[in-house]
């Protein structure tokens, strides 16, 4: 395999992970909380529609910064539709799974409904500021190493890896992961102990809005270009497995979501590859979903999820 | 005394806060929200042929709101609907394009026995996953669906033979033998794709509404969704039930998946998503409690608005909205602590007179 080859691999493995990425350390906040989010897919939908629709609006004032503060705004919309989520579970205790199938039947929907209210068509327009390619100045100036990891390659792909490790410092190291994760571990001793249970829990949907929003945002403005009802198609999914097979664990999850990426990224520009062009794409599309069946079935069975995940806490009076 | 009726109060509630919020989206974005839900309804039963276009809708909801229903009551989640659904559809056409010649009857019934194993297979994989090795059903469930859409999809593209196929995305129609569309239903409903569907759909509502009310697996199934535990303290099975429990799920919704594609579209084609049948069938499931009796009344809402959204147009206003009002009234049966609260706070103010 030529150098250019494999630095396209790795460069196209960022640009596909990066989305998965911020979406799954989302969802391992909000599952470390204790709410299962089966809602991160339409939180990626509706980050990705606030995303392109504020990039279209604002790329002539903002210029190159543009698909930036996109990917912010994304986060904080995402913000906002999961406190649906977050209302729903910890305050009127609806199921889960129920009410994050909610975000994903109504996040579609209520985007293209917009998008039809203010563009009065069912897509958007392409974007005109999208993240390109960018090369590190310095490192990429390194031989070898510079060509295949920091030379046109995917900034946010660097940026999400490096939320991993905040992440992951933030929940082991900090009194506030601490807390986080004693509400989804058991609840009870930890209102005992005078954390506030609801506001915790609260604190890690939300997060994983942020997170989703950006995963979408920045999966519609590298990868798509556009927003439409297809523009988001099972990656918040894909996250949600990218949660499960990294154990809960942010970095668990940042490499389970680099694998992801590989293999959709190989999906797409397998053909090109020596040896994989007699693979049928069918194999790489599915193996994501795959694997992570097997993963759960063959080595983890139901023993690591943390141990109030999806359950309701009410509060004695 | 109001208990009694908390069952049929709650949903009803639902659906009203649900269009209400609908209502109140409309107005937000400056549309007229009577002259929207006006010209729905309008449509939805304005012409018979609409008419017969909702009760078309409603057949393969009904199949795949029983079988979440059946897992349900298994303490099962059946989040897989879509998948399964979808290659009973894949693998009941595939028999149907084989053999266009068969009898009638014989060709019907094939592909309703195809139908149902491979939603049948397709169920009983996360049903054994869970059973045998306690793995989350949820999580298996959403990953089969893209397994089975992905599965489905390289069988139709690849594996089809040539001359079945249309172009490289769809088959050909299936032949008459083989639709579920009768001319007799065409005639009485002007025209419309209405089909033997909602007879079969109203044949399973009828056997599981049987199978619950009145024989034994029925009543195993419901007890090992209340307490596994007393259920396998009792002598029965949980493992076995929760598996077969499953199958007949899984069944149901690959039949579903069959009206929807020999009744509805008459073909096979690649699907560049998961069917929205799966998640509509939960939606109607959900809201009618599980209940097999209010399952077709529910789909019975979902096609009627489904069918009129298209005539919101004609008001100006998006059809996508009717999606957020299906969506909303699931929201408030998923939160329904706070109609409960609401009910019992009358119930006190009742009793305290």
């Amino acid at each position: 395999m030529s150098l250019n080859l494999l630095a396209l691999l790795i460069s196209q493995m960022l640009i596909y992970s990066a989305p998965l990425i911020f979406t799954s350390l989302g969802g391992v906040f909000s599952e470390r909380a204790g709410i299962v989010n089966v809602g991160l897919e339409g939180t990626m939908v509706i980050g990705a529609f606030a995303g392109v629709v504020f990039n279209i609006e604002f790329a002539e004032q903002l210029g190159k910064m543009t698909p930036l503060v996109a990917v912010l705004v994304g986060g904080l919309v995402g913000i906002l539709f999961q406190l649906i989520h977050a209302t729903a579970t910890v305050i009127f205790r609806a199921d889960h799974v129920v009410s994050g199938t909610v975000l994903n039947l109504l996040a579609p929907a209520f985007s293209v409904f917009l998008v039809k209210v203010i563009y009065g068509k069912g897509q958007t327009d392409s974007i005109r500021q999208s993240f390109g390619k960018f090369s590190f100045p310095g490192l990429s100036k390194i031989p070898v190493i510079g060509d295949l990891f920091f030379k046109n390659t995917s900034l946010m792909g660097y940026v999400a890896i490096a939320t991993a490790f905040v992440a992951w410092f933030v929940l082991y190291k900090t009194r506030f992961g601490l807390r986080l994760r004693s509400v989804g571990e058991h609840p009870q001793a930890a209102d005992t102990l005078g954390i506030n249970v609801y506001k915790m829990r609260f604190a890690g949907v939300m997060i994983a809005g942020f997170l989703g929003g950006i995963g979408g945002a920045v999966s519609a403005q590298s990868v798509n270009i556009n927003f439409s009802a297809t523009t988001i198609v099972g990656s918040g999914f894909i996250a949600l497995a990218a949660v499960i097979f990294g154990k809960w664990n942010p970095l668990g999850a940042m490499l389970a979501s680099l694998f992801f990426g590989l293999s959709q990224s190989l999906a797409v520009i397998g053909s090109q590859l020596p040896g994989l062009q007699n693979v049928p794409a069918v194999y790489l599309q599915m193996a994501p979903y795959l694997i992570t069946v097997i993963a759960l079935a063959a080595f983890f069975g139901k023993a690591v999820a943390p141990k109030a995940d999806g359950v309701n806490y009410i509060k004695t009076k | 005394m109001l208990k009694k009726y908390e069952s049929i109060l709650i949903p009803l509630m639902a659906v009203l806060s649900g269009l209400l919020l609908g209502a109140v989206v409309m107005l937000v974005f400056g549309y007229d929200p009577i002259w929207g839900y006006e010209e729905l309804f309008y449509t939805a039963f304005g012409s018979v042929k609409n008419i017969g276009e909702i009760f078309r809708a409603v057949a393969p909801l009904v199949f795949t709101a029983l079988g979440f229903a059946v897992a349900s009551r298994a303490g099962f989640f059946n989040v897989g609907l879509s998948g399964q659904a979808l290659v009973g559809w894949v693998f009941a056409g595939w028999f149907a394009l084989a053999n266009p010649d068969m009898p009638r009857p014989i060709l019907i019934l094939g592909t309703v026995i195809v139908a149902m194993l491979a939603g049948g297979i397709a169920g009983a994989i996360p049903g054994f996953l869970r059973a045998f090795l306690g793995t989350s059903e949820v999580i298996v469930t959403i990953m089969m669906n893209y397994i089975l859409l992905y599965f489905s999809n390289h069988i139709i593209r690849d594996v089809f033979a040539d001359e079945l196929m249309k172009n490289t995305d769809s088959s050909i129609n299936v032949s008459a033998n083989a639709s579920y569309q009768t001319e007799w239903l065409r005639a009485l409903t002007d025209n419309s794709r209405m089909n033997i569907g909602i007879f079969f759909a109203l044949i399973a509502v009828f056997v599981i509404w049987f199978l619950f009310a009145k024989t034994t697996l029925g009543f195993e199934i419901r007890a090992a969704g209340l307490n596994p535990t007393a259920a396998d303290y009792a002598g029965m099975s949980t493992k076995r039930t929760i598996v077969l429990s499953m199958v007949i799920s899984g069944a149901l919704a690959g039949l579903g998946g069959a009206v929807q594609g020999l009744g509805t579209f008459q073909n096979v084609y690649i699907q560049s998503s998961n069917l929205d049948i799966g998640f509509n069938g939960m939606s109607v499931a959900l809201l009618a409690s599980n209940s097999p009796l209010g399952i077709p009344f529910a789909a019975f809402l979902f096609g009627a608005l489904q069918v009129g959204s298209s005539g919101m147009v004609r008001a100006q206003i998006p059809p996508e909205l009717v999606n957020v009002v299906t969506a909303s009234i699931i929201f408030f049966i998923g939160v329904k602590y706070i109609f409960e609260q609401l009910l019992k706070s009358k119930r006190f103010a009742k009793g305290g007179k």
